[in-house]
């Protein structure tokens, strides 16, 4: 069974219906140790040997948080700055995270709609995502595609509750290693067959 | 020429006046100016005072007492129970050893023993007044000399009670006629036997410690309320007055009685009204009370028999300096700590005037004995100050802590230069943190024992007052960049302050203060680096508080940043405002005043829900809105 880290960044959790939904979900679930970013570092003075162990001991890494203007908020790109230093992350001798898997798990206000080349935003999520993307690539893990809870101002309390249900069985999945194969085609992770078939 | 009372007050006054000035501007200790004012209105050299002088020392000793009671004030509850064992380990030796040497010394002299053990015993004790009027003076009451002096003049006061109880068992004559002949000494406890003696003591200070809380402060809270000054000077002195009366009668020292009241109520929010109230007064009684000394020298009594007395005078010093000085040493007090209290010590107190003319009425002292003795206890208080100035000017510079020790510096810190006034816990932290960035702050302190320790470590330290222009020039402020005032003595900043501005404007000012009223006076002064000790840390408190019961600490620190910010602001503009009330207790109401003035202005700007950063909420609604319409 794989262990799952769930690196969580919010500024402002206590205010975020979704996000809460999501976290309540899976952070007490077995072989999942949920890391709470903005509530372990209020200060952004971040424990980097810490983080380090904490990677260490766990396969699969989910970088969990609110899509901010097209990107992640600033604690969570503090935390890839200072944790995946060179020559453990990545670099000669950097392998410390090779062959772990790798996701964003993501909210959105807009719709799938307008993330497109038609659409208000002009690109996709996954086109959004690359430098997440090529971060996990540098540090040799597998990357997978992102799971987007979408037009969360819009969503009602029970399609969120089945997000969040979803979300949990993602995890499911993820400790009995999920693969990039099993996502070939696939935009979102929330669509894959694995994740659809009751 | 003596019987008009305003006479003698002009004589006093005048004498005072002119004698004190001239003393300081000798640069000498104000006691000195008022104890020559004493021996040239005396009945030996002007004469406008008679033999009167004995009965206004006896009146004028109220200013010891209200010393003490303000000593008594600066020291809470805790702190003095922390001192008991300095206070009975150095009182101890201190009076132990005194009583022994000087005993023997009268004794070898052919004095009858019962004789000599009373002379010893007045001789053991010291001058409060003297010694902590000194002490305050050159503000050293915190160092390591202040807090001994402090503590064997405590113990002294203590012992004192004993020695007023034992002496009668000497008594030559019969108890009845004793009591006869001493009525003014008579109180409650002469007649008891000891074991009620001391339940009475005991019970007195209980009774001292009980009203303080719930008959004093009440009291005051009243008389605070009608709002008519005059009514809080009367208060004050309605204390001093009560608790006086009361150790008297049960036969403690009124001194004693009131440094403990004073104690008492060093944690009531009336300390600053009393301590300003009473400053003065103390000051102008205590002025008094030197100049009562001076003037009962008996120069006639000297005339008689010169020799006899100078020996006798210099033989004690010599006893008391050896023994305070053995003291010192066995409390590893560094050496030149070690002098000042040997010297500022090394006199027969007040006391002795009391101990003496008791044991004279129970026919223990003959007169001449008396008479020498009280000559030889002015003479020996009249002398202190003076040796005083000779240890500080031609003894301490040579062996004591030096103002400086020169010391190569590098090159960065010569040019970035940073001057750090006061390494206490707050300063040194700041020179901690300085530190390990690889800026030397050069060190300004007043206590040698931490400049010596200072300079082992390595530092650039000067030794003194910081607010002495050509200690701060020594320490290099004219090339400085930087002075941090790191003491918690604000009168200090405000001279260091003004100092800058005047000479040095080039040097920039960071100044730690205690509360917001000291941070007004320092903006008002045109200081803008103003850092309010308990800002931080209260909000840092707060914050976890707050953490703990269940808010995100990301958003707790903003808020405490916004709060900083809101609060800096609040401050510079109340600031501005003029004062129109200068006095601690309308000020401390008008504290509370403001601080419901801010939670008001705190719940209304809500300074919680300003923050809308991140939240969806408000998107959530407008999306709504616009779906409904």
């Amino acid at each position: 069974m794989k262990k799952i880290l769930v690196l969580f960044s919010h500024p402002k959790f206590e205010k975020s219906r979704a996000n809460t939904a999501l976290v309540n979900h899976i952070k007490d679930m077995e072989g999942v140790t949920f890391h709470d970013l903005y509530e372990r570092y209020p200060d952004f003075h971040i424990d980097v040997p810490a983080e380090k162990e904490l990677l260490t001991k766990h396969d699969v890494i989910i970088w969990h948080h609110p899509f901010y203007w097209y990107s992640c908020p600033p604690l969570m790109k503090q935390w890839i700055d200072m944790v995946l230093e060179f020559g453990w992350a990545y670099g000669p001798n950097g392998n410390a995270l090779q062959n772990k898997t790798c996701l964003n798990v993501i909210t959105t206000g807009g719709s799938r709609e307008v993330y497109c080349s038609e659409g208000s935003n002009s690109f996709t999520i996954r086109q959004f995502l690359r430098p997440f993307e090529q971060t996990a690539n540098l540090c040799g893990m597998s990357y997978l595609p992102p799971f987007a809870v979408m037009e969360t101002h819009k969503l009602s309390d029970d399609n969120l509750n089945k997000n969040a249900i979803q979300y949990g069985n993602l995890i499911t999945l993820l400790k009995d290693n999920l693969t990039n194969n099993d996502c070939k085609g696939f935009s979102f992770i929330n669509d894959i067959h694995k994740l659809n078939t009751p | 020429m003596t019987g008009s009372i305003l006479f003698e007050a002009i004589v006093f006054l005048a004498g005072a006046i002119i004698c004190v000035s001239i003393a300081k501007r000798l640069g000498l200790s104000s006691v000195i100016g008022y104890l020559l004012a004493g021996v040239l209105i005396g009945p030996y050299v002007l004469g406008f005072i008679g033999n009167e002088g004995e009965d206004i020392l006896h009146f004028a000793e109220f200013g010891v007492v209200m010393m003490l009671f303000l000593i008594g004030l600066e020291i809470e509850p805790k702190n003095f129970w922390n001192m008991r064992k300095t206070i009975l380990g150095m009182g101890g030796i201190q009076v132990g050893g005194t009583m022994l040497l000087s005993y023997i010394l009268f004794s070898v002299l052919g004095f009858e023993w019962k004789v000599a053990l009373v002379i010893s015993m007045a001789v053991a004790l010291s001058s409060t007044a003297i010694a902590m009027q000194t002490i305050k003076e050159k503000r050293l009451m915190d160092t390591t000399f202040g807090t001994s002096s402090f503590s064997i003049l405590l113990f002294q006061d203590i012992i004192v009670i004993f020695m007023l109880g034992f002496i009668p068992l000497l008594s030559n004559v019969d108890g009845n006629a004793s009591a006869e002949k001493h009525s003014e000494h008579t109180n409650l406890l002469e007649s008891l036997p000891i074991g009620f003696q001391t339940l009475a003591i005991i019970l007195s200070v209980v009774l001292i410690i009980v009203a303080g809380r719930y008959l004093i402060v009440p009291m005051l809270r009243k008389v605070a309320k009608t709002g008519v000054r005059e009514l809080l000077i009367a208060a004050a002195f309605l204390i001093v007055f009560g608790i006086s009366f009361l150790m008297e009668y049960v036969g403690i020292s009124p001194a004693l009685g009131a440094f403990l009241g004073g104690v008492v109520l060093s944690n009531s929010e009336f300390k600053h009204e009393l301590e300003s109230t009473l400053e003065p007064f103390k000051n102008l009684f205590l002025g008094l009370f030197f100049m009562a000394v001076g003037a009962s020298i008996n120069f006639i009594v000297i005339a008689k028999s010169p020799l006899t007395i100078g020996g006798i005078l210099i033989a004690i010093i010599a006893i008391k300096a050896v023994v305070l000085f053995i003291t010192g040493h066995i409390f590893k007090l560094k050496l030149d700590q070690k002098l000042l209290l040997t010297f500022s010590l090394a006199q027969i107190g007040e006391f002795a005037f009391v101990l003496l003319s008791f044991a004279f009425g129970l026919n223990i002292l003959s007169q001449d004995q008396m008479d020498m003795m009280l000559v030889i206890t002015a003479l020996s208080m009249s002398l202190t100050p003076i040796i005083g100035i000779i240890n500080e000017r031609f003894i301490l510079p040579k062996i004591g802590t030096k103002e400086s020790v020169k010391r190569p510096m590098d090159h960065i810190a010569k040019s970035h230069k940073i001057i750090l006034v006061g390494f206490g816990h707050f300063g040194s932290t700041i020179g901690r943190f300085l530190r390990s960035h690889g800026v030397e702050a050069t060190i300004l302190d007043h206590d040698s024992n931490r400049v010596d320790f200072l300079r082992k470590m390595g530092f650039e330290v000067y030794y003194g007052d910081a607010t002495r222009l050509d200690l701060l020039e020594s320490a290099g402020i004219a090339e400085a960049k930087i002075i941090i005032c790191a003491t918690n003595k604000i009168e200090v900043s405000k001279a260091i302050s003004k100092i800058v501005k005047e000479k040095y404007p080039h040097v920039e000012l960071m100044i730690r203060t205690k509360n917001r009223y000291d941070a007004y006076e320092l903006l008002n002064l045109g200081n803008e680096n103003i850092y309010r000790e308990s800002l931080e840390t209260s909000l840092t408190l707060a914050k976890d508080v707050l953490s703990k019961m269940g808010f995100r600490k990301y958003t707790l620190n903003r808020q405490v940043q916004n709060f900083i910010k809101y609060d800096e602001d609040s401050l510079r503009r109340l600031a501005s405002e003029p004062k129109r009330e200068d006095n601690y207790i309308f000020r401390a109401r008008k504290e509370l005043e403001q601080q419901e003035k801010f939670l008001n202005e705190d719940f209304k700007r809500g300074i919680v829900e300003f923050d809308n950063h991140w939240d969806s909420e408000h998107i959530r609604k407008a999306v709504d809105n616009k779906q409904n319409q």
